[in-house]
């Protein structure tokens, strides 16, 4: 095949591939947000302050799906 | 651009906003250009200087719902910056804050449609993380001269794991600030990029665009709280990276 349509078949399969991160980090937020619950259901008094710690565990669980879906973004539109 | 299907099937581009483009002139881009970035880097400062300067032009003891909210951001940068560094650290609030409220502010005013997103390149982000970087080796030598390498020296690890720990800790010390801009530069350019796809999907299923519609107001307003906390971590980890460099070692 030629090399046009070959990198345009490499760049498709690897944005697909690279998307396969988003799941590992669905998976670490639900556990972070889990803990978080079933902290909060047993000591609800502390869980008020615990809040932005939550979030901030968000973020960098969230952080590893989001790189993952800028290496798709780049491989469909930007090489 | 190869996403451009030719004949039928949708034209997603979600890249295109992203691109700089100079306002007016010659369409090159070289260093004095005043692009779509300038304009927008320079509604944020005005932005930030009406909520700060005018905001708090009244000095009320009991302040204005303006006032209130700048005192708000002042009372919550400095808070952080006292937990995390203690109040020798206060000598860092004027960066932090400058940091904090730049990328909060550029962010949130990216969320306006048919705004540019400030924060979305890493052109912008990877400056900031250097000068974060840079910041923390200076003053980390400055403060404790050759004894800053004591960072790298786990103490309490067993002897013969120390070298092979101390590797370890100098590669994710220079890792700091890829992982630092590329986390607000991602999630910026990946919220946008996704609000585009969707939008691309609203005219394509004509009278059901309405779902696509919904669904791209509930993915601004995750966008809105996504852009709060990138530029919250952003600063706490600011806050974190300079306490390395006031207080080095385990």
């Amino acid at each position: 095949m030629e090399a046009e349509a070959a990198t345009l078949m490499g760049k498709y399969i690897g944005a697909g591939l690279a998307s396969i991160a988003m799941g590992g980090a669905s998976i670490g937020i639900g556990h972070v947000v889990g803990s978080y619950l079933s902290g909060a259901l047993r000591n609800p008094a502390a869980a008020k302050e615990q809040t932005a710690m939550l979030f901030l565990g968000i973020a960098f669980a969230e952080a590893m799906g989001i790189f993952g879906f800028l290496i798709a973004m780049l491989l469909m539109f930007a090489v | 651009m190869a996403a451009n299907e030719p004949s039928e099937g949708l034209n997603i581009d979600p890249m295109h906003q992203f691109t700089i483009e100079p306002l007016f002139g010659s369409p090159d881009v070289s260093l004095l250009t005043v692009t779509n970035s300038t304009l927008w880097m320079a509604i944020v400062i005005l932005g930030i200087a009406a909520l700060t300067i005018l905001g708090t032009r009244g000095r009320a003891l009991v302040p204005s719902r303006v006032q209130s909210m700048a005192e708000l951001l002042y009372g919550f940068v400095r808070s952080m910056v006292t937990d995390v560094l203690g109040d020798a650290g206060l000598k860092f609030f004027p960066y932090i804050f400058t940091l904090f409220v730049f990328i909060l502010f550029s962010n949130l005013f990216g969320l306006i449609p048919g705004a540019f997103t400030v924060t979305s390149h890493i052109a912008i982000t990877g400056v900031l993380a250097l000068g974060v970087f840079f910041t923390v080796i200076v003053i980390g030598f400055m403060k404790h001269g050759i004894g800053f390498l004591k960072l790298f020296w786990v103490g309490e690890a067993p002897l013969l794991l120390r070298p092979v720990l101390a590797v370890i800790e100098v590669i994710s010390f220079f890792v700091r600030p890829v992982s630092h801009s590329i986390r607000l530069g991602g999630n910026m350019m990946a919220g946008h990029a996704v609000l585009k796809v969707f939008a691309a999907f609203v005219p394509a299923l004509s009278i059901l665009g309405i779902l696509p519609l919904a669904l791209m107001v509930a993915i601004t307003g995750l966008e809105v709280l996504v852009a709060c906390v990138q530029a919250y971590i952003f600063a706490i980890l600011t806050c974190i990276y300079l306490n390395d460099a006031l207080h080095p070692g385990h």
